[in-house]
């Protein structure tokens, strides 16, 4: 919805950088290329589990046009994303964990010279058992994966619970309990990662990087190599797509600093495709039990959710994934009583790690469709059992999340009414079929990595004589538009031309710290930052331009690149005479905004996922086309509403609704990443052709509600929109293949296989059901009991009976 | 390798001659990118699985990986880099543009060469047959729509009609 007072926001203008993008300008880290330039190969581990016995590089540095070879001995030094998971090494130094795990790094003149030389490089392995699910390092402790974590092959256990959980369930007038999967799958760039560094002379490191988080690169750089962070300069190039899996700091990054460093020539490295599925930090399979007490009117009265997540070799976000498995199944229906357990078991995979949603999908896949459940064994509509459960706004939740605006109310209402959800629910002929689902996400997390008082997002502003403005922010362009809303948000403002304005970004050295585009906190957080530095950099130049027009300075106004009185428009200068003005009677005219989210609620161990400033909501109707014969599910539309808060540019909101969808239909019936448990845990398909994405040909019609319900936390009332419309996709197909066929697939992806068997199973009379049967025996920990703030807690955990 | 003697070849690159020095094993997508500085080409496999590095030779869409840089001797090899002229937007880089058909931009050349194509020899398609035109190239972040939109919007220019993005498509419903 265009605002008639605003002249940039809401408007679907064409994004800053869109012509750079079309025209093939835009530089990508691997488009770069440096005078005596050498190519880094890695050499990567063909073990799931074994100990490094020897590694001989001596053949391999006498190969032709060879410069360096580094093992693991070369960087000691382990890094990690979070601060409580510093387990990794750039190379392995003592054993390796997965198939794909870099174990040694050539440096040589060209491509071809470092990957010779690669398999001139002597490894002597000592297999270790290996482990290929989540069930397995549960069930063997031993032999440990890592020598940290909570218990054997456990690397997390977590054990919330706010309120009497079981109580509460033991009061609805029914109880019902559901066991789901979720197979993991991978982000799937179209851009290989890649990396080019250069070190002068003088001690100084830049490296350029496909990255969402310029930052915690940075931080790992000085670590691990022992420099001052201000001699390294880190510039995160323009992701070709990035959705998740460029959020870490990776070995490669590392490798290729040191390698410039010790040869004195600039470094590239860019991964094969093959090598970027063994990168993945992707999506935690993730076995999950619910079981929820219910009110004959569809009123919950108590939650118990269990998850199992498969979390592959390293720690990576995992920590905040477990607890995130956890977090917002209460901002969407009330949960009055809610017992959360999650547990993540270290396997010999690939590591896994924060894709579109992070571990938020999981979860709302199994309550979405446990819901779906209950709504049919209580005979009310879904749509109406939804509606009588909202969380209300401006309310805390049990688990002490801070709901501000929220408007699934009308998202729900939209799209029943836009997809004539009631005539088609349970009427369609067999085959076919309808299927709702709602979610909510994050807008931006209210706690950093690295807790500090510090802000998340930092802008600094500059007027120039000319009538320019210059922004800088930390912020990193991958796709989603950040460098827009920066323009946008400093134009409207300013009331000059985004396309007037420059925008620098993701750049170490010359750009205050954005955390990263990461937890969709990009729009608001840097949005709210470029605000304030706007702002102040209006009201110094309307303080001038006042003094020269002689009018009251309430009433100067920007607007069309003028600055004038509101009164009588004809008084009034050009933007860059205003600037000049400021200039001549303060000087150079540059401002500072930042940006640092409201404390949480909740002060308990484990509060710290969750919060955040805003949280956005979605529904969505999913039609299928189902073949009794072959079980192949076609998606023909899909109708989705989404509460945005505000269009900051609503046809960049559409498109990141339309991406979700596209990404969540790919996880909702194809994409997988598949290993073979019994052949040394080999992933099955590293290949664009093998690992199943949507093409043109399987993507359906989407039909896009926004609905603009503002939130005081967001900038113009803007919240997040680039994950969550994803999360309703997986649970709304599957409910509507049991709309269609009488089916429940309780996992994804839902694949022709599934539908097939449980349609033969229901026909020999059996449940017509796929998913799994049984959760395993956990050692939870001693839970943390918070009162819920209906029973007085004031977000603190009660003292522990042991302690 | 360094030292491997490189084979010249003359060709046409964006409509004009040039000859070209390099390794005989390179592929036309390497030739491109490190020998003749067009980076515009990009890439996602380099196995012919994703078509990101999609150029047209000789006015068909090829995958350029696919293609030895030798087999191109004496042909015309078009790339994103030549379809703005005279400091202007091709038609369906301003489509592109406007309607955010581009996002992260990594595909995008590829995508644009080949609807490119598609209108020479269709200028009238209906949405299936966009899709089919379009259907090996992968897109990971506009689930297509904005593209097939942005197709047909070009192609009812470029018939010269006066065509403008449908409401519901900027804005919602």
């Amino acid at each position: 919805m265009a605002d008639k007072k605003r002249r940039v926001i809401g408007r679907a203008l064409r994004k800053v950088d869109a012509t750079a993008k079309v025209t093939g300008a835009t530089k990508f880290a691997d488009d770069l290329a440096f005078p005596r330039m050498l190519y880094c190969k890695l050499l990567r581990s063909t073990q799931p589990h074994a100990r490094i016995v020897s590694i001989d590089p001596s053949a391999a540095r006498a190969f032709p046009g060879v410069q360096a070879v580094l093992t693991g001995r070369d960087l000691p030094i382990p890094f990690g994303i979070l601060p409580v998971s510093q387990d990794e090494h750039a190379l392995c130094v003592d054993k390796v964990r997965f198939i794909g795990d870099p174990v040694a790094a050539v440096a040589a003149t060209t491509e071809e010279a470092a990957t010779a030389a690669c398999d001139l490089v002597r490894v002597e392995y000592e297999p270790l058992k290996s482990f290929a699910s989540a069930e397995e390092s549960v069930e063997n402790p031993e032999p440990r994966i890592h020598d940290y974590g909570d218990s054997g092959n456990l690397h997390k256990l977590i054990d919330l619970e706010f309120g009497d959980a079981e109580a509460g369930i033991a009061e609805g007038d029914i109880v019902r309990e559901d066991l789901f999967f979720f197979e993991g799958n991978t982000h799937l760039p179209m851009e290989q990662h890649a990396a080019v560094a250069v070190w002068s002379p003088d001690g100084k490191l830049t490296l350029w990087t496909s990255t969402q988080t310029p930052h915690y690169v940075h931080r790992a750089l000085a670590k691990v190599l022992e420099m001052p962070a201000a001699r390294i300069r880190v510039i995160a190039t323009p992701n070709g797509g990035g959705f998740g899996g460029k959020s870490d700091p990776f070995s490669h990054e590392i490798a290729v600093a040191k390698l410039a460093m010790i040869t004195g020539r600039p470094v590239k490295i860019t991964l094969t495709r093959e090598e970027v599925f063994y990168c993945h930090r992707g999506r935690h399979p993730t076995l999950m039990s619910v079981r929820t007490g219910v009110k004959k009117d569809g009123a919950i009265t108590g939650m118990h959710f269990r998850s199992l997540l498969d979390g592959g070799a390293y720690g990576s976000y995992g920590v905040a994934s477990t607890y995130y498995t956890g977090a917002l199944q209460t901002v969407t229906y009330h949960i009055p009583r809610y017992h959360f357990q999650g547990a993540r078991a270290f396997t010999n995979k690939a590591p896994c790690g924060p894709k579109r949603g992070h571990g938020t999908p999981q979860p709302r896949f199994a309550l979405e469709v446990h819901i779906d459940k209950i709504a049919e064994q209580l005979g009310i509509d879904p749509a109406e059992l939804r509606l009588k459960t909202l969380v209300p706004p401006n309310s805390l939740t049990a688990n002490y999340l801070r709901v501000g605006s929220m408007g699934l109310g009308q998202c729900i209402a939209k799209v029943v009414e836009g997809s004539g959800w009631k005539k088609k629910f349970r009427t369609l002929p067999l085959g076919r079929g309808v299927g709702l689902a709602c979610s909510s996400y994050i807008s931006g997390a209210g706690l950093p990595i690295y807790w500090n008082n510090m802000p998340h997002s930092g802008v600094q502003l500059k007027c120039d004589r000319g009538g320019g403005v210059t922004v800088f922010c930390g912020s990193t362009e991958i796709g989603q538009g950040s460098d827009s809303i920066l323009a946008y948000i400093v134009a409207e403002v300013l009331g000059v031309d985004p396309f007037d304005i420059a925008v620098v970004t993701a750049d170490t050295d010359l750009t205050p710290v954005d955390l990263g585009s990461y937890s969709s906190r990009v729009t608001l957080m840097s949005g709210n930052a470029a605000l304030q530095a706007a702002e102040r950099a209006r009201e110094i130049l309307a303080l001038h331009a006042a003094k020269q027009l002689n009018v009251p300075i309430t009433q100067i106004t920007f607007a069309e690149g003028r600055v004038f009185d509101a009164n009588d428009q004809k008084r009034g200068m050009t933007f860059a005479e205003a600037v000049q003005w400021a200039e001549a009677a303060e000087g150079t005219v540059g401002t500072v905004g930042s940006y640092t989210p409201p404390m949480s609620a909740g002060t308990y161990r484990g509060a710290g996922v969750g919060p955040s400033p805003a949280y956005s909501y979605s529904a969505c109707v999913v039609e299928v086309d189902v073949d009794p014969e072959t079980g192949i599910v076609r998606v023909p539309t899909i109708w989705i509403a989404h509460d945005v808060g505000r269009a900051i540019n609503s046809a960049a909101v559409i498109g990141q609704v339309e991406g979700s969808i596209y990404m969540g239909l790919g996880e909702a019936l194809m994409e997988e990443m598949a290993y073979r448990g019994n052949r040394n845990v080999v992933h099955k398909i590293p290949s664009l052709l093998e690992y199943k994405s949507p093409t043109t040909l399987e993507m359906c019609d989407v039909i896009t509600y926004l609905i603009e319900d503002p939130d005081p936390n967001g900038p113009f009332g803007a919240k997040e929109v680039g994950q969550g419309p994803l999360l309703p996709v997986m649970p709304a197909v599957a409910n509507a293949v049991y709309d269609a066929v009488g089916v429940r697939i309780d996992e994804v992806p839902i694949t022709p296989e599934k539908v097939l068997k449980a349609m033969r199973a229901k026909g020999k009379g059996e449940a017509g059901r796929v998913g799994p049967t049984s959760f395993p025996e956990i050692p939870w920990p001693e839970p943390t009991r918070v009162p819920t703030p209906w029973e007085g807690g004031d977000g603190k955990a009660l003292r522990s009976v042991h302690a | 390798m360094s030292n491997e003697s490189k084979v010249k070849i003359a060709l046409a690159v964006n409509g004009e001659s040039t000859e070209v020095a390099f390794a005989p094993h390179k592929t036309l997508l390497e030739v491109l990118r490190e020998d003749l500085g067009l980076t515009g080409t990009k890439h996602g496999c380099e196995l012919g699985e994703c078509g990101t590095c999609t150029v047209l030779l000789d006015a068909t869409p090829v995958l350029s990986c696919l293609v030895l840089g030798l087999a191109c001797a004496g042909r015309n090899v078009r790339t994103v880099e030549a379809m703005a002229t005279g400091g202007k937007l091709h038609p369906l880089q301003e489509t592109f543009a406007d309607l955010g058909a581009a996002q992260c931009g990594y595909c995008t050349p590829a995508f644009l060469l080949t609807a490119e194509a598609l209108l020479a020899a269709n200028p009238t398609p209906t949405r299936d047959e966009i899709k089919n035109a379009l259907a090996g190239n992968l897109c990971r972040c506009t689930g297509y729509i904005k593209i097939y939109e942005a197709v047909e919007l070009a192609a009812a220019r470029m018939r010269g009609e006066k065509a403008e993005a449908s409401r519901e498509s900027l804005y919602g419903r």
